[in-house]
């Protein structure tokens, strides 16, 4: 018969175990999540505690009637989308293109393709909002040297989005292209040999060989690079701080400018909250949707 | 079905010449395998008449034609990996069936192709299942279905049996004797394996360091070798080589040696040794005897009546012993002054 103690250990000991990384996870990620939805439900007064007071759904349905808040939810949907489209066709081309043959060309291109992602994005943003001055900004600057036409880029609500999309793709395509030169070279030569033996097309190997091969690494890829387009907000505060007319307003800039502007911490929480929402959305989609196609080996 | 031929080739991988100069010629329907140690350039040849490694100069010829400027997948031959290199996002069926589809071959005679394939390995009922769901000899049978589905004219084969348990690898020797049968198409096949290469081929190519060592069948390499390097390569355990005067190298098979407790006044070659190790087999039993200069000879035997330590005589007769020149070059009866000199040396001694 087992003694009492190796049963307590048996039972209880890998609740120990675990405990401590639990412990953590409940403090940090739990807790801050429940804390915002019940904030979110409240009139919250930073000054005085006790004047906080309960109002049920009532932020959320005002939340939802100002156009400031529609128009950071169209901004950051608009800007998610572009984003993910520009960046994953540019950085899959790129690793393509870069991971086909090694060569200097090839690894100085790589080199300065991932360049930018060590660049803090607020210099990035600083950089580019100067080259991007419509009067003495080195872009107009070069598209007036070209004979096209002069861009406001960030100076008028048509282009100031995609001035901000642009400048986000530069910054974050060589990160991916890594990711996916890596991916590339893990396929073994002898797959593309057999391939060739085959008779298949360069065309037909990519698209029935080479992408269900990196399919895992292209899913990861479109989850991480869709909750982080969602919570976009350094290149937007930098770059226009949500203008100009709300233009490049985002979701989190959105939450932002109430905490620190308007004091309206309440708010805030409802604007995070759907923010969680949609993101947590999104990925069930992506898992649903698209887990059948990917292939893991 | 077709014939292969290498003109003066020479394939280089960068300023590291591999094979240089080559001239051979691969009989049309023959089972020919190549077989050498590693890096000896077996593989490379072989991936050139697939065009996968194309050769730095010289001409591959198919059938009498030069392949040089064509592509691997309009050269007619499949080719059977040593990883297999099955497709591993694509089911049986599509692994099969892709190389037909890029030949555009309409539907109803693919699904026939396929079928008749995938009977022929015995994959009719795992058609529809992922590589990653299946045994190491369902996968190696996958890429032997994906070669044959094309009707090559050239079968090539790098290893494809090295992945395999000893078990499975007897077996699919076997059945792959019985397919170059069905088939009497060309097959080219590497391996460095000399079991595997005296076991199946009907023409056996040893190569070393990119040289040609001998082209002969299985039976002529083993009785018959053309040099010290062939000899030693061919045979397991290995020939006894033992070193004579003048550079003069005789050798025998371990089979050929006798054992006794007397030395043999007839017997042209004799020592006196002690047995060093028994290893008994089963079916015979290989002994090792070292003789009083330490020279240590391999004999293997079907009767069992020493053990280690044993004071024993290790005879050979002359029609069993190979001379080797010191060019390594076999000396062949017929060289009657050359062999004269080596029966000299013999009769001097050791």
């Amino acid at each position: 018969m087992k003694n009492v103690k190796d049963r307590f250990w048996e039972k209880i000991g890998p609740y120990l175990l675990v405990a401590p990384a639990m412990t953590g996870i409940a403090l940090f990620v739990i807790y801050p999540i429940i804390k915002l939805i019940s904030m979110s439900f409240y009139k919250v007064n930073q000054l005085n505690p006790d004047k906080t007071k309960f109002v049920g759904f009532s932020n959320y349905q005002k939340m939802f009637k100002t156009a400031e808040f529609q128009k950071a939810l169209v901004n950051t949907g608009y800007y998610a989308l572009f984003m993910i489209l520009i960046v994953l066709g540019c950085s899959l081309i790129l690793a393509v293109w870069l991971g086909s043959k090694k060569s200097r060309v090839n690894s100085a291109a790589q080199a300065s393709a991932f360049l930018p992602h060590i660049i803090s994005m607020v210099s990035v943003g600083l950089i580019f909002q100067q080259m991007m001055d419509p009067d003495y900004g080195i872009f107009n600057a070069l598209l007036g040297a070209m004979g096209l036409q002069k861009s406001q880029f960030l100076r008028s609500s048509d282009s100031a989005m995609n001035s901000v999309i642009f400048t986000s793709a530069w910054k974050s395509i060589g990160y991916y292209t890594l990711i996916l030169i890596a991916a590339l070279q893990s396929i073994p030569e002898s797959i593309y040999e057999a391939a060739d033996l085959d008779n298949a097309g360069s065309v037909r190997t990519f698209f029935k060989i080479t992408l269900p091969m990196i399919s895992p690494q292209i899913f990861f890829v479109l989850i991480v690079m869709t909750i982080g387009n969602f919570k976009v907000f350094e290149t937007i505060r930098v770059m226009t701080s949500g203008g100009p007319n709300n233009a490049t307003t985002s979701l989190v800039y959105y939450i932002y400018n109430k905490v620190f502007m308007d004091f309206d911490v309440g708010r805030a929480a409802a604007g995070g909250v759907i923010l969680l929402i949609i993101v947590g959305i999104m990925t069930v989609l992506y898992f649903v949707s698209l887990s059948k196609k990917v292939h893991y080996q | 079905m077709a014939a292969i031929e290498f003109k003066n080739v020479t394939k280089k991988f960068g300023n590291h010449v591999v094979i240089e100069n080559i001239n051979l010629k691969i009989k049309d329907g023959s089972f020919t395998v190549l077989v050498g140690p590693s890096g000896c350039g077996k593989t490379t040849l072989l991936r050139m008449i697939a065009g996968i490694g194309p050769q730095t100069s010289g001409q591959v010829l198919i059938d009498g034609n030069d392949v040089t400027e064509i592509a691997p997948g309009k050269r007619g031959v499949a080719m059977v990996f040593q990883n297999y290199a099955i497709y591993p996002t694509m089911n049986v069926r599509d692994n099969i069936e892709f190389g037909l589809k890029n030949n555009k071959i309409p539907k109803e005679e693919r699904d026939i192709l396929v079928k008749e394939a995938s009977e022929k390995v015995g994959l009719e009922e795992y058609l529809d299942r992922k590589p990653s769901t299946l045994s190491g000899g369902q996968r190696q049978r996958v890429a032997l279905a994906r070669a044959m589905v094309k009707k090559p004219s050239v079968f090539l084969m790098d290893e494809p049996l090295s992945n395999l348990d000893a078990k499975l690898r007897v077996q699919m020797r076997v059945e792959l004797i019985e397919l170059h049968k069905k088939l009497q198409t060309t097959f080219v096949y590497v391996t460095h394996d000399q079991v595997e290469a005296m076991s199946m081929a009907d023409t056996v190519i040893l190569m070393n360091n990119g040289f040609i060592q001998q082209i002969a069948a299985p039976e002529e390499i083993y009785r018959n070798p053309a040099n010290l390097f062939t000899a030693r390569f061919i045979g397991s355990p290995a020939m006894n080589i033992v070193e004579l005067n003048d550079g003069i190298r005789l050798g025998f098979r371990p089979e050929r040696g006798i054992l006794s407790d007397e030395a043999d006044p007839k017997a042209d070659f004799s020592v006196e040794g002690q047995v060093v190790t028994r290893e008994m087999l089963g079916r015979e039993t290989t002994y090792s005897v070292r003789d009083p200069q330490g020279r240590t000879y391999m004999v293997t035997g079907l009767d069992d009546p020493y053990k280690v330590d044993d004071k024993v005589y290790l005879n050979v007769s002359l029609k069993h012993i190979y001379f080797f020149g010191k060019d390594e070059q076999r000396i062949y009866e017929e060289d009657a002054q050359q062999y004269q000199a080596c029966l000299e040396a013999l009769r001097r001694g050791l």
